[in-house]
């Protein structure tokens, strides 16, 4: 045996000496940049439960995939983002082939299938649809407007994005973060933009962590004292039949009005259904639990997995995180404006902070509105009526998802 | 960045100007208005049917005069009927357990006229 030559083999192909060759430094910053994510999630508990899994799988790929190592193809690699480009390339023999990926493919490219597929946004979604009570959108179907209001950053962010030199399908996965729904952003970015999913999911993320800092000096801008302490009256009782109704009703009138929803939507509903139908016990607390918690796993890390330096480290990346806030604030002022509207319109009986809740982000939006409103007025809680417009705020921004795939999608 | 082929359409792969952004901005968000206040009149209207529903089963259930109660029917048998001559309660209630007993028939069965004590 040749110890020379097998140490000196050990030492070419370790990742330390590829951090050293070509582009070696790019993976470099990225794995600086994954213990930030680590910190943020960890310490900061900035969505914790996905930012942590993206910031691993983003520091899995950049220690083991290597830009001077592109022509031998990664042999180690847990991700080959070289194999998903080919993927998506109609001149390549592997456009579209999951053969080749499962072939070749390291463990996270085989979990990105779920991604591609768009399979684990929609069983986020389920599970979302299995924790969320709708009843507070049932007593005060009103709230809709003002869940339709909040995407008003998606559009004016996905102008924003054409304007700055994006494409259109670019600007859509963009503009989406303004609907401050993570698995929405993933799951449209995947079919339209894939190679800004990385920037885009931890952008989504990060916002949504961050919307008790970024909504209060909004909200306060907007409104007037008087308003922000406008107690609101208890919503009417919802009935059983009324809970399991709705889901269905909402199913079949939202996908027939724009059938590109109906992967999240179905999903969504059928999660609910699970919940209110009181037959299905056990399959809503997979839903909500287990299946959940899986599918979280293998989404954060798979698109962490994106996060490959060469292609993270560009100035587009910077833009996308500066949209993404302009996006995600606009959608606050979409929201509130709404609320404020409604609260003239009803002679002071609606607190336009709710309409900040528009923004989806469930539960954490409507938190805010609670926190806010009980910082004017102790008697204040709002946490019930802000829930309207919140869930309001999923079925606004996968209608936005849906019309932007319609257009821009193959 | 580097920009691939994507499974966007001719249409997303393009740059666009400023009218089609614009417009495709304004549509977007109009459709989205557009779904959810159709979605809000369903539920208004399913809202209205179901509140008018309940309206309705509450007058049922607590009516403006309410319907005095229906008396208990009473067991057959000689519960507050049998009439005791020097003989307490305890020992009558013995006396009609022993007879249900040895007729092998259920107390609430056997009607007792009265209970008298033989000196």
């Amino acid at each position: 045996m040749d110890i020379i030559g097998t140490l000196k083999g050990l030492l070419t192909d370790s990742g330390f000496a590829s951090l050293m060759a070509e582009g070696g430094w790019q993976n470099l910053a990225m794995i600086v940049i994954a213990c930030g994510l680590l910190y943020l999630g960890i310490k900061k508990r900035f969505e914790p439960l996905l930012l942590v899994g993206i910031a691993f799988g983003c520091l899995l790929v950049n220690i083991s995939w290597f830009y001077s190592k592109l022509s031998s193809g990664n042999p180690d690699a847990l991700f080959h983002q070289d194999l998903w480009d080919a993927f998506l390339d109609p001149s390549s023999p592997a456009y579209h082939s999951y053969g080749t990926i499962l072939a070749h493919g390291g463990l996270l490219d085989i979990l990105y299938i779920g991604v591609k597929a768009g399979i684990y946004p929609c069983l986020i979604f389920m599970g979302v649809g299995a924790m969320t009570d709708f009843g507070p959108l049932i007593a005060r179907p009103s709230s809709l407007i003002m869940g339709a209001a909040a995407q008003l950053g998606v559009f004016i962010a996905f102008f924003g994005a054409s304007l700055i030199g994006f494409t259109g399908a670019q600007s859509a996965s963009i503009g989406i973060i303004g609907g401050a729904d993570g698995p929405t952003a993933i799951f449209l970015t995947t079919k339209l933009a894939p190679e800004l999913l990385g920037a885009i999911a931890v952008a989504a993320y990060s916002y949504m962590a961050l919307i008790p800092m970024i909504q209060p000096p909004i909200m306060k801008a907007l409104t007037t004292k008087k308003e922000r302490e406008i107690v609101m009256k208890q919503a009417r009782e919802v009935s059983k039949t009324e809970k399991i109704l709705f889901p269905i009703i909402v199913t079949i009138f939202v996908v027939l009005l724009l059938p590109s929803t109906a992967p999240l939507i179905g999903c969504l509903m059928l999660g609910n259904l699970f919940r209110e139908c009181g037959v299905t016990e056990r399959l809503s607390d997979t839903a909500q639990n287990s299946l959940m918690n899986i599918v979280t796993i293998f989404l954060g890390t798979s698109v962490g997995a994106t996060m490959i330096g060469f292609r993270f480290l560009a100035l587009d990346t910077v833009k996308i995180i500066l949209l993404g806030l302009f996006a995600f604030s606009l959608s606050t002022v979409g929201g509130l404006l709404v609320g404020k509207l409604m609260s003239w319109l009803s002679k002071g009986k609606i607190n336009p902070l709710i309409g900040s809740a528009g923004v989806s982000a469930v539960p954490m939006a409507a938190r805010v509105s609670q926190d806010v409103g009980r910082r004017y007025n102790k008697n204040n809680y709002l946490l019930m009526h802000a829930m309207g417009p919140n869930v309001a705020g999923v079925i606004g921004s996968a209608i936005a998802a849906g019309f932007l795939l319609k257009v821009f999608g193959g | 960045m580097s920009h691939i082929i994507l499974d966007a359409n001719d249409f997303g792969l393009s740059f666009l100007g400023v009218g089609d952004a614009g417009l495709t901005g304004v549509l977007g968000y109009a459709v989205v208005f557009i779904g959810l206040s159709l979605l809000l009149a369903v539920l208004l209207i399913s809202g209205s049917i179901f509140k008018a529903k309940a309206k309705k089963a509450a007058a049922v259930v607590m009516p403006s005069d309410p319907a005095p109660a229906p008396e208990a029917k009473q067991a057959p048998g000689s519960a507050g009927e049998v009439k005791l001559f020097d003989v307490p309660d305890k020992e009558a209630a013995m006396i009609m357990a022993i007879v249900a007993d040895k007729l092998q028939k259920p107390l609430n069965e056997l009607r007792f006229i009265s209970i008298k004590e033989i000196k």
